[in-house]
């Protein structure tokens, strides 16, 4: 099996592919990005918490027209999951307003996006309809 | 607080729409020779001077607009504030006239945007040979479409979806009733880079950008500038009675930015500062959302409308949804909304906007506005927003008995 890495550094992959973010020890922001200090209270101490993997769609839009390259039409999507937002694409469902609800229950699933030229695989994200 | 109160003395804004024959300095200078000239003033008066322009590059705008057209060696702020650059620019000229060390002051606002399309915010570098990991979130690729979206129609929608979600009631078809509005009420402008009435049937059938934006829900890629004229109180005393009875008085003039909240920095959050601005402007003018008379605000799409009624609290929290269909918003109803047609038919020069808004509401208070004119009114208020995230928020009042 060739090597494979996540898309983005706040996903885990393994067994139980999740999110992590940066929780501020101090007020309980959390972030995905790399942090020099917490734009709630301006604290500079964090611990990775795992982020839950399912969720509620808490606002989503059907993108039909997209930069080249990108692939249309898409859901994109604002998930709470646990109370924590999650932007992410909605996959495994045909993008239509018919199928994609606001408040759907929704839960975290791994895809390849890709091989590089030394064959490496990247692994993305999405959330799907759970149940 | 500031000593001294601000009046609009003079401001005009372009015909929006494509300039192929003209640049961004010929749009600026028109604008600010004409509202020099509304005002009964010349280059010559003015005291400060802060001007704005996203698109132009790197060009020193507000030295450039004085090298067009009169430079007087004052001092010059070039500010940069997203859609709200313009009402930024109006807000360092005012609080100079504010902190007593200019008499006079211009702020003009610009920009070249004809044939930009859509898709601002959005886009995605090839994929490179090897993955390798760029930016604070370590992403190997682009995101933009991997990971939700980043052109403003989508953003925009999912922030009026999440106001449906929250509240209930919020359609594509309310959503397109909106837009409806902006465009009927376009036909009486004739500075509006799209005066097209359009049934709701066009409008939902046409092309869809992001659910539920279509074309003539997202705002007008266009050309346009704006420019205002501001004046202290003491010195307008000195002026002539017809410059006193025309000038507008600028209540309340706020500027905020997003205060950090949960989800903020994975959705921008336009409302919270929009809500801050509006009370804060409220409070300083020492008027409420019931003694509009019309409100000019950002609706860069249909959906972003629904959600800034509730934010500049001209309904109950929550209430947008029936506020909307009540026809309260309409130009005949109690609080009418972008009677100049609004972003998505007027046409959204962003760096002009902040300015222009404040152009349309004075056109009004002063009994000027011709067909459109809303009859009486005496109060109105401007509002815009630009992402990352700037709010400008600036009330507005007739100067005449
Ligand atoms: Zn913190």
């Amino acid at each position: 099996m060739s090597e494979q890495i996540p898309f983005i550094n706040y996903l885990v992959l393994g067994d139980e592919p999740h999110l992590v973010a940066s929780e501020c020890t101090a007020c309980g922001a959390r972030f995905f990005d790399r942090r020099n200090a917490c734009a709630g209270c301006s604290g500079t101490d964090f611990k990775s918490v795992d982020i839950p993997t399912q969720g509620e769609v808490r606002a989503f839009t059907i993108v039909a027209f997209a930069a080249p390259g990108i692939e249309v039409p898409f859901v994109s999507a604002i998930v709470d999951c646990g109370g924590t937002s999650v932007r992410t694409n909605i996959v495994n469902v045909e993008p239509s307003p018919d199928h994609v609800k606001l408040g759907m229950p929704v839960k975290l699933t791994t895809f390849p996006i890709g091989k590089d030229d030394e064959g490496v695989e990247a692994i993305n994200f999405g959330f799907e309809p759970a149940a | 607080m500031g000593s001294e109160d601000v009046y609009i003395l003079g401001t005009r804004t372009t015909k929006f729409g494509k300039h192929k024959e003209h640049d961004t300095l010929d749009l600026a200078t028109e604008a600010t020779l004409a509202a020099l000239a509304d005002g009964g003033v010349t280059m010559k008066d003015m005291n400060i001077i802060a001007a704005g322009n996203l698109m132009g590059g790197a060009m020193a705008i507000a030295q450039a607009i004085q090298k067009a057209c009169g430079q007087t060696g004052i001092p010059a702020y070039n500010v940069s504030n997203a859609c709200a650059t313009g009402a930024t620019a109006l807000r360092v000229a005012g609080m100079s006239i504010k902190a007593g060390e200019s008499d006079f002051g211009l702020a003009v606002g610009v920009e070249k945007l004809a044939g930009a399309g859509l898709l601002a915010g959005g886009s995605r570098k090839q994929d490179g040979k090897s993955w390798e990991r760029t930016g604070r979130y370590g992403a190997v690729a682009g995101v933009d479409g991997r990971i939700g979206t980043d052109i403003m129609p989508g953003v925009f929608a999912q922030i009026g979806m999440e106001y449906g979600h929250k509240y209930g009631g919020a359609n594509f078809e309310l959503f397109a009733e909106i837009s409806r509005k902006n465009h009927s009420h376009s036909t009486l402008n004739p500075l509006a880079a799209y005066s097209k009435e359009m049934t709701l049937e066009e409008i939902m059938g046409d092309v869809m950008i992001a659910y539920p934006n279509t074309r003539p829900m997202c705002s007008a890629n266009c050309d346009g500038a704006a420019a205002a004229v501001l004046v202290s109180g003491t010195k307008l005393k000195t002026l002539s009675q017809e410059q006193q009875r025309r000038a507008i008085k600028v209540s309340a003039s706020i500027l905020t930015s997003d205060p950090y909240e949960e989800a903020c920095q994975v959705l921008p959050n336009v409302n919270t500062l929009t809500r801050v601005a509006a009370k804060q402007a409220y409070e300083q003018a020492g008027v409420g959302p019931e003694d509009l008379d019309l409100v000019e605000l950002h609706d860069c799409f249909a959906t972003a409308e629904l959600v800034h009624y509730d934010n500049l609290m001209l309904c109950e929290e929550g209430g947008a949804v029936d506020f909307f269909k009540s026809g309260a918003s309409w130009r005949t109803g109690s609080t009418p909304v972008n009677v100049s047609g609004g972003l998505q038919s007027k046409g959204h020069p962003i760096a002009a906007t902040g300015i222009a808004n404040v152009w349309e509401v004075c056109h009004h208070l002063r009994g000027e506005a011709g067909p459109r004119q809303i009859e009486g009114a005496r109060v109105g208020l401007a509002h815009v927003i630009g992402l990352a995230s700037a709010c400008g928020v600036h009330i507005l009042e007739s100067n005449s008995a």
